[in-house]
């Protein structure tokens, strides 16, 4: 059997700060053959038979967790799900404590969605398997960026030279900031707005255009990226009201006649209609939203597979 | 690696793959319910010039798909970097098709194993047929071909590389030395 050589360095993956293009390439390279196996009768290949992986998820998650269990099985991977509720983390168990028990049980991977930054790392430093981050508080969000690169590269060709806009709550946001890693490492053309309130100081030197109005950033845009207005990270609103949001920010279908011809609208999920974004720009002929959730299974395949299996080392 | 032996040039593969392409419609008895199925890599521009030899000789369109067999692997947790994933794509379903398993080189088997297990999940053909170019011995499973260009005994140490002018610039099939 012929083996063609091309791996992932690190045995984990813990966001797209560290990966280099060729991997981000690799990543959505493979997932374009994941994709077709979702389209079979039989959606489910034997690739990771005998594997156990467990997803721990100790903040809420429908769509993440949905989507990376769906990966899972289609690799026909063993599957165990642990939520922070009902679980010892309630009695008081530190996180390190949790992850050495279920390390005992002696799984390959370990999938952890978590609100401190860093939570993923400081697991993959201590346990043998191979761990992703699937959300660590307002850090990154790896497989989000690299679902929406595969997206955009899907219908438009290209991620090089790209423009894309992401509009909403930046600071809140590790979407846009795995997003902005990404983006900028594939040679798109990345601008932000959002309220002053909203928007992390400095960010351009992450090599990013900044604007304070909607109207701006959507001029001559090829991608929009609407943000949730996350409102369960913010304590108070960062602004005067939810009405006076949509009004400034919020995305209608007039103003997205400024964005160039064939725009791809997208969003991470959940959407707040009538915020951020309307329903008829949600439902509407530009929106690749739901196409966003297909591929995130696509890709969540491709990079568990590509973690898996023998590593350089051994 | 050194070339030991050229075994077959251009001219000699072309005889080949039209003689494969005879025997495959004969054993058929026709053309009827055929699909011809390419298993990546170098099954595939094997498996087309099958098919299009058939084409000139029946005048008829045979449908042709390609095969990745990498997620059926049975070493995949042991070899490392990961192989690369590419799609499979079938023209049409095959359910009740007589399909033409196409590829290089049948060694182990292991590999035909893997795609036999990979088209089932596709459906249920009604008979699967095996076209090879080289069969060069040391099986490893209970697998044989119905269809052979060329068998060529050989070492367990030496490496029969198929070169394809597709793939590789140039037709020629060379027995190496490790």
């Amino acid at each position: 059997m012929r083996t063609q050589t091309s791996a992932l360095r690190s045995k984990d993956l813990l966001g797209i700060e560290q990966l280099s293009p060729d991997e981000i390439t690799l990543i959505l390279d493979t997932a374009e053959g994941f994709k077709e196996v979702s389209e079979r009768p039989v959606k489910k290949v034997p690739a990771l038979r005998g594997q156990l992986v467990i997803n721990l998820f100790m903040e809420p998650s429908t769509r993440t967790r949905v989507s990376f269990e769906i990966a899972e099985k289609r690799l026909s991977a063993d599957t165990l799900n642990f939520a922070a509720s009902g679980s010892a983390v309630e009695k008081g168990e530190t996180l390190i404590d949790t992850a050495q028990n279920l390390m005992a049980m002696r799984p390959d991977m370990i999938v952890i969605r978590h609100k401190y930054p860093g939570a993923p790392k400081m697991l993959a430093d201590r346990l043998p398997a191979s761990v992703i981050n699937a959300g660590d508080g307002s850090h990154e969000h790896p497989t989000q960026a690299l679902l929406d690169a595969f997206t955009i590269r899907e219908k438009l060709g290209r991620l090089e030279r790209v423009k894309v806009s992401i509009i909403g709550d930046i600071a809140h946001s590790r979407v846009v900031r795995s997003n902005i890693h990404l983006l900028t490492k594939m040679g798109a053309k990345v601008t932000l707005a959002a309220p002053p309130t909203l928007m992390p100081a400095e960010v351009e030197r992450m090599g990013v255009r900044v604007v304070h109005s909607l109207d701006e950033a959507l001029e001559g845009a090829e991608v929009v990226m609407m943000l949730r207005i996350q409102l369960e990270r913010q304590g108070k609103l960062s602004f005067p009201s939810l009405r006076e949001y949509y009004n400034t920010f919020g995305l209608t279908p007039e103003r997205l006649r400024r964005a160039k011809e064939g725009v791809l609208v997208m969003h991470p999920g959940p959407m707040n209609r009538g915020v951020e974004i309307a329903s008829d720009v949600a439902d509407g002929p530009y929106s690749v939203i739901l196409e966003q959730v297909t591929n995130g299974v696509a890709v969540r395949m491709a990079v568990l597979y590509l973690l898996a299996g023998g590593h350089l080392a051994e | 690696m050194n070339v030991k032996k050229r075994l077959l040039d251009r001219t000699r593969m072309q005889r080949a793959i039209r003689r494969m392409a005879i025997e495959v419609v004969e054993r058929n008895r026709g053309i009827e319910d055929l699909l011809i199925v390419g298993i990546r890599s170098r099954g595939v521009p094997i498996g087309e010039r099958i098919a299009k030899e058939i084409e000139q000789m029946e005048g008829v369109s045979i449908p042709f798909g390609i095969l990745d067999i990498t997620l059926y692997r049975d070493d995949l947790t042991t070899i490392a970097p990961q192989p690369v994933v590419k799609p499979t794509k079938l023209p049409e379903p095959i359910d009740d098709k007589v399909v033409v398993l196409v590829d290089d080189v049948l060694y182990t088997g292991r590999t035909v194993r893997s795609a036999l297990d990979a088209l089932i999940d596709f459906g249920r053909p009604k008979r699967v047929m095996l076209a090879v170019m080289i069969d060069r011995g040391h099986r490893e499973l209970p697998i044989h071909a119905d269809v052979i260009g060329k068998t060529v005994p050989t070492d367990a140490d030496e490496v029969i590389k198929v070169k394809l002018a597709e793939t590789d610039g140039e037709d020629e099939v060379l027995i190496m030395e490790k």
